[in-house]
């Protein structure tokens, strides 16, 4: 019993480390400038695929890894110098379907860019499995987890210790005192843009070996992100990773527990029933409202 | 509106087959759900992901009752309608407690719940591959061909534009507006924020359940694809696309984002790049949406 | 993308030729799941039919006419199949219809094409397409009914009678789940077990391991299309679980191999012959075709050739022989025509219509393949 236990918290923990890595994309570009990115999945996939042909390309992993990253950066930083900047005044619910407009665009891209099909990375260590305590864990998933985990300290370091983190940090807060303390708010959002597409090219391609990529595959992942980020408190660093884990923990219990044709139903009944108790998240700003 | 009738009665006149009836009524279909949605999203402000979840029931629950249970289908429809009405004034309560991107989510995750279960309960629902549906009969008079829904459904584009359009403009729509500029501020004049935003919910759900048995029989079919996600989000694009706290624009929007993949498809392999493109574009340069902007455009006259 | 444009100029040419005869074209209208989740069903469909239509013309046409050819995506959404199919009815005025990748878009224009009186070949999967038996409704590929029923005979013969069922969420897994549920007591197997996943998820080791503890399981059938089933059976071995896996038809494809990897080594499926075509007798009367067919393909368009471009290629042959046989393109004698094919060897296998079977295969066309040293092999 406890076996199987272990093997569905394993699970649940590899596809929630993935989710905690393309909710902090989320919670990154929410905090800079309010909007919440729909195309952040296609960062995802902008990640797994440009390093699926550069490898193929006979370029070395490694290599093919960074480039794919800078990549997915620097569409990001197109993102939002084209799409999000000049729809600056605009409501919230524009943005929304301009970043909507903007992953149909890059799906149409990708799919021009390369094709239809589905593509697997060779894992980065191996495919034999790893047996913990009568559960089994696919080096992959080591690979998932440990990146995961030194990009949240690097991320607290940047957000703590840099200049630049802080302007970041400040902009979120309030962002008018940000402007009036000199912080150039315009290259605030440009870099945050850059960094959650970086993160998600991360986590898109950390995950290829396991989930395989394909020009469709930031759909299902953009909305689970952005379900763990509201799940752990739209805004909140921490809340992003904590809401990424526990997503993937009760969809792989309910799946191995309750119905794994009704998992995915799981998942949200029991979301929205922290959203019932808990606002504003998990870990989310319960402060009282500005009138 | 006595334009809209006017273009409504029209129409017809410009077409020269079926095919083009048929992307009419869809037009209609998706513009009564919209003119639903955006009292939801313009009006009272609050933001709904998963409307296409009501869609749904509207549909499925028409489409079972008169399938598998030979209920006459004006009956199947009163009594999805009223179901999905129910649902939404239970999901309603709790949900809309929430705010902003929260409640976002939570409708979202509403819908997807729907659509899940339409999908698994395939005894019922015929699973993913969907179901047939008997078509519209009143009275043993069956509703067939392209003319007669057409008329059906433009009529019930009138009537869905009038009841928006009263409702707008009478105390209730005023409280709604107020809840839109500052919930807190409506609350101390002395606005039931809750009720409202209730009401306002089911009313929505309601416009969006009609359209949807109305679907479902014009089609003879019904897949759980028109509950998912990717039908919520295209009803909010339209209506945001047409502009929102405008029932005009969620007309436009409706048909505007119906029509486009239809014109796109000489772009064969580029279609969802100008797609794109064109949504992109559209709310960068018309961040208001279609219909203030053009209003705007041609200006004096600020009416709705 | 050069040469997507270069087919469409010689298409175009080749039009532009048979214009010169004042001669009406033939009308073939098609709507496809080019772009969306089945995009590997219509990309090799589409190429497939654009390939042989540009053929056909350059060899002079059928009748002396030369066929144009109208492909609509519609992104594996019924309703816009519906549309596209009414728009090629009402608008592009289409003589015959060969398309519907997947079973929803073609269920929700049968009504349509019964009403309109037009040809309609599907080249989706499920045995609802054709049972009961529409008028005007054909199909090409071998019904899921039918990959079940192949499948249950080799497990019969190699003794396995208790299994597990794993699918996912899709039209095709489910109605596949649904089609082995039905008939698998006719070949005396129970089913002890029953897990699915949903499009997109990326780990089925919970829904494994509750396979794994069923009691007395001997093998699991996996009814699935795209990447579910490669990440299953990546799964499968992650948890060490040695029971014979089955796939099904749905990814009898090189691809599979290439995403599952060495964890697909052991694993069979029911599948066309076309998965490798060189492994069968020289006797066997489909060996040309599927020779020809994938050289062709493989020539062109640089990617394997698949299954799915199959159904197209069988479809549109199909078309064009009731065309020829009926001597013009009057619906009704076209239908006709169609029933009246017998001994016709195509890709799927050799059909024989008839009035009450629109399908015109049986399970002979089917064979077991299973992966061996990274390719597929037929065993049967």
């Amino acid at each position: 019993m406890s076996a199987e236990f272990l093997q569905f918290l394993l699970a649940g923990l590899t596809a929630g480390a993935i989710y905690a890595l393309v909710a902090l994309g989320f919670t990154i570009i929410y905090n800079a400038s309010h909007v919440i990115n729909f195309a952040q999945g296609e960062f995802v996939m902008i990640g797994g695929m440009t390093t699926v042909s550069l490898a193929a390309a006979g370029l070395p992993l490694p290599a093919a890894i960074a480039a794919a990253v800078l990549a997915a950066a620097a569409v990001g930083l197109a993102l939002e110098k084209f799409a999000v900047e000049p729809a600056r005044g605009a409501s919230v619910v524009t943005l929304i379907i301009i970043t909507i407009g903007a992953s149909i665009l890059l799906r149409g891209l990708a799919t021009l860019v390369w094709d239809k099909k589905i593509h697997a990375l060779k894992p980065f260590s191996g495919d034999a499995p790893i047996r913990i305590g009568g559960a089994t864990l696919a080096p992959q998933s080591l690979w998932v987890l440990g990146v995961t985990l030194v990009i949240v300290l690097l991320l607290a370091w940047f957000f703590n210790r840099t200049l630049l983190g802080k302007a970041l940090l400040a902009t979120s807060h309030n962002r008018l005192a940000a402007q009036l303390v000199g912080i150039n708010v315009r290259r605030v959002l440009l870099v945050s843009f850059g960094l959650s597409a970086a993160l998600g090219a991360i986590a898109g391609i950390l995950t290829a070996p396991i989930t395989f990529t394909s020009w469709d595959v930031g759909i299902m992942l953009g909305l689970k992100g952005f379900a763990a980020a509201i799940l752990g408190g739209l805004g909140s660093g921490p809340g992003a990773i904590v809401g990424g884990l526990a997503l993937g923990i009760v969809e792989a219990m309910g799946a191995g527990y309750v119905s794994s044709a009704y998992k995915d139903a799981i998942a949200f009944v029991v979301l929205l029933a922290v959203l019932f108790f808990l606002p504003g998240g998990l870990l989310g700003r319960r402060g009282a409202e500005r009138v | 509106m006595g334009a809209l009738a006017l273009v409504l009665a029209a129409a017809p006149f410009a077409f020269t087959n079926n095919y083009h009836y048929e992307i009419a009524i869809l037009v209609m279909l998706n513009a009564v759900t919209c003119v639903g949605l955006n009292l939801l999203i313009g009006y009272a402000g609050q933001i709904s992901l998963g409307h296409a979840g009501f869609f749904g029931l509207g549909a499925y629950g028409s489409a079972i009752l008169t399938a598998r249970y030979g209920w006459p289908p004006l009956a199947a429809l009163a009594a999805a309608t009223a179901g999905t009405a129910l649902v939404a004034y239970v999901v309603g309560r709790p949900i809309l407690r929430l705010k902003g991107h929260y409640l976002a989510m939570a409708t979202l995750g509403m819908g997807i719940i729907i659509s899940i279960i339409l999908v698994t309960e395939e005894r019922f629902t015929g699973g993913p591959d969907g179901m047939s549906v008997p078509p519209f009969a009143v009275a043993g008079f069956a509703l067939a061909g392209e003319r007669a829904w057409y008329a059906v459904c433009a009529a019930m584009l009138v009537a869905a534009v009038w009841l928006a359009l009263n409702l707008i403009d009478s105390p209730a729509g005023r409280a709604l507006r107020a809840l839109h500029g500052a919930e807190i501020g409506a609350q101390v004049s002395g606005v039931d924020a809750a009720r409202a935003k209730l009401a306002v919910f089911v009313l929505s759900a309601v416009f969006a359940s009609v359209a949807g048995s109305a679907a479902a029989h014009y089609a003879g079919f019904i897949t759980p694809a028109k509950a998912g996600f990717f039908h919520s989000i295209e009803l909010v694009t339209m209506v945001v696309f047409g502009g929102m706290a405008s029932t005009f624009g969620a007309v436009a929007g409706a048909a505007a984002l119906t029509l486009l993949p239809q014109l796109l498809t000489v772009f064969k392999e580029y279609e969802m790049v100008m797609m794109g493109a064109v949504m992109m574009g559209t709310m960068i340069f018309m961040p208001k949406g279609l219909v203030p902007t053009l209003a705007a455009r041609f200006a004096g006259g600020g009416r709705r | 993308m050069l040469k997507r444009l270069a087919v469409a100029a010689a298409a175009l040419f080749a039009f532009a030729g048979g214009a010169a005869f004042a001669q009406e074209p033939i009308r073939i209208g098609s709507f496809l799941a080019v772009t969306g989740p089945a995009a590997f069903l219509g990309d090799p469909e589409q190429k497939t039919l654009e390939l042989y239509v540009e053929k056909l013309n350059a060899a002079g046409g059928v009748l002396g006419r030369k066929i144009q050819l109208t492909v609509y995506d519609s992104a594996g959404d019924a309703e816009k199949a519906r549309a596209f199919a009414k728009r090629l009815i009402e608008q592009d005025k289409v003589d015959v219809i060969v398309g519907g990748s997947t079973t929803g878009e073609t269920m929700a224009v049968v009504p349509l094409v019964e009403q309109a009186g037009i040809p309609f070949i599907s080249l989706a999967g499920a045995v609802v397409i054709v049972e009961p038996v529409k008028k005007w409704v054909f199909k090409t590929p071998h019904s899921d009914r039918q990959a079940c029923e192949r499948i249950f005979v080799d497990m019969k013969a190699r003794g396995l009678t208790k299994i597990a069922l794993i699918s996912g969420a899709g039209g095709f897994d489910k109605s596949m789940r649904a089609q082995c549920m039905q008939v698998a007591k006719n070949y005396g197997i129970e089913i002890v077990a029953d897990e699915s996943y949903g499009a997109g998820d990326t780990d089925m080791t919970a829904q494994l391991t509750k396979i794994r503890s069923a009691p007395g399981v001997q093998a699991v059938l996996n009814c699935g299309f795209g990447q579910g089933p490669a990440i299953v059976t990546k799964n499968y071995r992650q948890l060490g679980i040695t029971l014979p896996l089955y796939q099904s038809h749905g990814v009898a494809s090189k691809e599979f191999i290439k995403l599952a990897g060495g964890a697909a080594e052991g694993v069979r499926l029911p599948a066309a012959a076309i998965l490798a075509p060189e492994t069968l007798p020289d006797s066997d009367p489909q060996k040309k075709v599927l020779l020809d067919y994938k050289r062709e393909f493989e020539g062109r368009f640089k990617q394997d050739v698949s299954t799915f471009g199959g159904h197209a290629y069988d479809g549109l042959m199909l078309a064009v022989e009731a065309i020829r046989r009926a001597g013009s393109t009057n619906k009704e004698a076209v239908r006709s025509a169609l029933e009246s094919i017998r001994g016709f060897v195509g890709i799927d296998g050799v059909f024989n219509f008839s009035p009450t079977d629109h399908v015109g295969l049986d399970v002979s066309g089917l064979r077991i393949f299973e992966v061996r040293g990274g390719g597929w092999t037929v065993v049967k």
